[in-house]
């Protein structure tokens, strides 16, 4: 359950559907991570750009790695624009207790940072600029160097 | 052909090259001034898959993507 939307999240909309889709699946936890952009540096706000193919089958195998234990997970990111207070990504486990949805919430979201095809611009003066120093190489890169 | 495409930052129009592995396409992007310093740290997945080595056979129709480094959330 991947969910990508246009410009910033609306956290409590998103929260109470998930919530509510599960409500009656007799999951003991519902643990969600909710990301907001920061002010610092002078930006104004983020961008993100997605690649949606790669993305989805990330994700499936995370969800697979998941229904193993018998949890689901639910992942909603933004495209383009999101500004200073507003959320552009709501991580969450679901599971039947507790210890399960904590250690897969921390594992997937690390996972989320270091492989999801997705890249991030600060936005300065009205532009666009790529946050290189923030991102991450996806492992297995430079074998065409 | 296969098509080769320049994800997120890379400001790069996609190519469609006459190549059957990946070597002859790292040949052709080491030639390239702008491509330099994405080579480094771009990923690379052929039809959507990411690969690890250049040991892949490129055949008419598949597509290439290289992917710079990431910063979801």
């Amino acid at each position: 359950m991947l969910y990508l939307y246009e410009g910033p999240l609306d956290v409590p909309i998103i929260l109470k559907e998930w919530y509510e889709q599960e409500a009656c699946s007799n999951y003991g936890a519902y643990i969600p991570f909710v990301g907001t952009v920061r002010s610092e540096d002078n930006i104004e706000g983020l961008s993100f750009d997605i690649y949606e193919p790669i993305l989805n089958s990330w994700f499936e195998a995370w969800q697979r790695r998941a229904k193993e234990k018998g949890a689901v997970i639910k992942m909603a990111h933004s495209r383009g624009d999101v500004m200073l207070h507003e959320s552009s990504y709501i991580a969450a486990v679901f599971s039947p207790k507790r210890r399960v949805a904590l250690e897969f919430i921390d594992e997937f979201v690390e996972d989320f940072k270091a492989s999801a095809p997705i890249w991030k611009y600060d936005l300065k003066g009205g532009k666009r600029v790529y946050a290189l120093d923030r991102s991450t190489a996806i492992k297995g890169s430079g074998i065409l160097k | 052909m296969v098509r080769v495409e320049f994800l997120g930052p890379i400001q790069k129009k996609p190519l469609e090259l006459d190549i059957t592995n990946l070597n002859e396409l790292a040949k052709i992007l080491q030639e390239d001034k702008e491509m330099q310093q994405w080579l480094e740290n771009s990923a690379v997945a052929v039809n959507d898959t990411l690969v690890s080595s250049r040991d892949v056979v490129l055949k008419d129709g598949d597509r290439v993507a290289l992917l710079p480094p990431v910063c979801g959330g």
